[in-house]
């Protein structure tokens, strides 16, 4: 039996915030009461607890890209950042549009310290013609399938996706893309991208694709979420869409949280990432849906790479950033409260996954251990060569963020203290 | 100023000075022996990794006019195309021992990525659609020679905006110096915000025209036409090229500039550039002048140490034949 006793902190969840010690015996949450005296104790003072982030974005390197992540890796990093339940992307080598893809990586995830759930392909090889086998896959234990890359583009297959998938607990996801409208795009289009001379992708090509997908979610009364949403306009359509009953959510990259065109003068490819920074209007509404909720979810887009990949010409740079590190401080930097940040990181993406609606997250007996200690005071100077994550990409590299994950507890085991990996 | 990567990063002064001192560059050409040894014993690598042999071939000579050696690096443009790592090219050359890289690429900001690498000088020949600062210093400078003081004088720059680095570096430079610029292109050749820039923009020709101090003409691309950003060559011909009938009602003192390489019959009409006005042959000349001027600023000794006053016969010297 292993036994936990966290002290001295302030306890946030879906009920509210209240100074409270937390006992943990073997990978349940207990009375206090219940705690041996033997149990290991944990300061958590001038800290807060909070359930474990749940990231609904992340590409975990395996299968096909281990130059740049492994699950091992991408495993530490998950737990460093806080996230004990990471939602591995689809686009891996090869894409995951059957079952037998599913259970192999699985298998590989058990190299992560982390939770690993898997998201499945919308269509075959996420290529855009024919639709993968969604029952099978539903039936394997994915919960979210999505083309990631370049999102379902034949409004057609939408339509016939959203409608197939309704029988089986599955969530259409969607990165809202209009291609033909941002092909060729290195940047967002308008003042920076007119000066930088690059060739821009107008917020339109985004807000398009979503409402064209909102018509279809109505169309078909069929759930959708959007991945990685960056602009004033594609949060008010979605928040409208929610208010007239539309069973829609949406999530944003933390990096749209904090990074805009401007900064990208100095053509710094580890800020090239797709969708790409927007304006710094963007910016601010992004902060203010998450404040207000009408964001559901902030995910950290993770995406390793190796040096070579960005050390090229900017528009032979591949894009992404990875974030599972700096995403909990990018949000905690901004203006944004913490029971927000938590909401938006952990209680609604657990909902969306389906692992319970946040009235069962709460930090009370009874409950499985994933929790995270974490001190939003805390400074630090963002540097991939001391992270975790094998990528040397980062969109934050050089940029001092407030707040850190002191303490990770997955399923009662402790694997982050005092900001090191243990396990 | 240890890099000259685009105009935005120069003062008002940097750019007068350089306006300044390139007469004394352009006297050099004029000499016997036109060669001076401000920079010898520095190597100034000519990276080019697109195609421009009048660019390539001005910096060479601007470069040997100034008695430094030149080393050309022809970069396989199909390497570029599979995205080769910047890094190690620019280590290559950090390696060995170059002062100056003048770099020309067809992707924007490649110039600034270089100076993360280097600790030579880079001077930047043109990145994509962005920068071209010496082809502006050159414009300004042959506009001056025309004009006099640009100060509230009237430059209209018409063709395809969008996709051209002379014009993001000409505008920056000319606005700097109290020119008034008037874009004039079709919608779909402006970049998306020219509000935000110190221009007027137009989709009028013949109304620009009517009070243009100097007109600036940019090349146009046949390319355009595929990507529905015109119909046609002949529209465009009609509606934003200098026909014949639009060069006759210029006055012959309105100087017509190109930074070439013309396309006759689409943005300039076939006869229009043997008219005296048409300064294309100006502008290759100072470009020359402009580039020793850029080099000198930056690899020369000292500030005010301008070759024009440092006796011939020590030019004479180095590379007379008896």
């Amino acid at each position: 039996m292993s036994a936990l006793l966290i002290r001295g902190g302030t306890v946030i969840d879906s009920t509210g915030s209240r100074n409270e010690d937390i006992a943990v015996v073997d990978d349940m949450i207990v009375p206090t009461g219940a705690a041996p005296s033997s149990a290991t104790v944990i300061d958590a003072s001038n800290c807060v607890i909070s359930t474990g982030l749940v990231d609904l974005h992340a590409h975990l390197g395996e299968p096909g890209d281990e130059a740049a992540e492994t699950m091992a890796t991408g495993g530490r990093a998950a737990v460093l950042g806080g996230f004990t339940t990471v939602l591995a992307m689809s686009n891996t080598m090869p894409p995951v549009d059957t079952a037998a893809v599913v259970e192999h990586i699985r298998s590989l995830a058990k190299a992560a310290l982390c939770r690993v759930e898997i998201a499945g392909c919308v269509t075959v090889g996420a290529a855009g013609t024919h639709l993968a086998p969604l029952g099978e896959l539903a039936e394997a234990g994915v919960a979210f399938v999505t083309d990631c890359g370049a999102g379902v583009q034949n409004p057609l297959l939408m339509r016939r996706a959203l409608e197939y998938a309704k029988p089986f607990a599955l969530t259409i996801a969607q990165p809202a893309d209009c291609v033909e409208l941002s092909v060729g795009a290195e940047m967002h289009e308008g003042e920076w991208s007119s000066r930088l001379g690059l060739p821009g992708a107008p917020a339109e090509a985004e807000e398009i694709m979503v409402m064209r997908d909102i018509a279809l979610a109505r169309l078909t009364g069929a759930r959708l979420h959007f991945q990685t949403l960056s602009t004033a306009g594609s949060f008010a359509i979605v928040s409208a869409a929610q208010r007239s009953g539309l069973n829609v959510s949406a999530e944003i990259a933390s990096h749209h949280l904090a990074l805009s065109d401007a900064d990208l003068a100095s053509y710094n490819s580890c800020r090239k990432v797709e969708p790409p920074l927007r304006t710094r209007d963007d910016v601010n509404a992004a902060c203010v849906s998450i404040s207000s909720g009408a964001l559901d979810c902030i995910v950290s887009d993770h995406t390793p790479h190796t040096t070579d990949r960005k050390e090229r010409p900017f528009d032979h740079a591949a894009s992404g950033s990875v974030g599972l590190e700096t995403a909990l401080a990018v949000a905690l930097s901004q203006d944004i409260d913490i029971t927000s940040v938590l909401r938006a990181m952990s209680w609604r993406p657990a909902e969306l996954l389906g692992l319970g609606p946040p009235s069962e997250r709460t930090i009370s007996p009874g409950v499985i251990a994933d929790l995270i200690i974490i001190d939003p005071h805390e400074r630090f100077s963002v540097s991939t060569r001391t992270q975790a994550t094998a990528g040397t990409n980062s969109a934050f590299e050089g940029v001092e963020l407030r707040g850190r994950v002191r303490t990770t507890i997955v399923g009662g085991r402790v694997v982050v203290q005092n900001g090191q990996v243990t396990a | 100023m240890k890099h000259l990567l685009s105009i935005d990063e120069l003062t008002e002064a940097d750019l007068r000075e350089v306006l300044r001192i390139t007469p004394s560059f352009a006297e050099v050409a004029q000499r016997r022996i036109a060669k001076v040894p401000a920079l010898r014993g520095q190597t100034v690598a000519l990276l080019f990794y697109e195609d421009s042999t009048r660019t390539r071939l001005s910096f060479e000579i601007a470069a040997k006019r100034l008695s430094a050696d030149t080393l050309n690096v022809s970069v396989n443009t199909s390497s570029v195309n599979k995205g080769e790592s910047l890094r190690d090219t620019a280590e290559t050359i950090e390696a060995m021992g170059i002062d100056a890289v003048v770099v020309r690429h067809r992707s924007s900001g490649v110039p600034w990525q270089l100076t993360k690498w280097l600790d030579a000088s880079v001077i930047n020949a043109g990145d994509g659609w962005h920068q071209h600062p010496t082809q502006a210093l050159l414009d300004c400078f042959t506009l001056q020679q025309k004009l006099g003081d640009l100060a509230g004088s009237h430059i209209v720059m018409v063709g395809d905006i969008k996709h051209s680095r002379v014009a993001r570096s000409d505008i920056s430079a000319l606005t700097m110096l109290g020119a008034e610029v008037t874009l004039v292109a079709p919608p779909t050749l402006l970049p998306p915000a020219t509000d935000t820039w110190p221009v007027r923009t137009s989709h009028d020709l013949d109304s620009a025209l009517a009070d243009a101090d100097a007109v600036y003409l940019l090349r146009m691309q046949n390319e355009r036409q595929n990507e529905a950003l015109v119909p046609d060559l002949r529209e465009y011909t009609t509606l934003y090229g200098l026909t014949a009938e639009r060069a006759a009602r210029l006055s012959p003192t309105v100087p017509i500039l190109h930074p070439g390489p013309m396309n006759r019959g689409v943005e300039i009409a076939a006869d229009v550039p043997d008219l005296d006005q048409v300064v294309v042959v100006d502008q290759v000349r100072n470009g020359v002048a402009v580039r020793m001027a850029v080099l000198f600023l930056l690899l020369g000794s000292g500030a005010g140490d301008v070759p024009g006053v440092s006796p011939e016969p020590v030019a004479a010297a180095e590379g007379a034949t008896p």
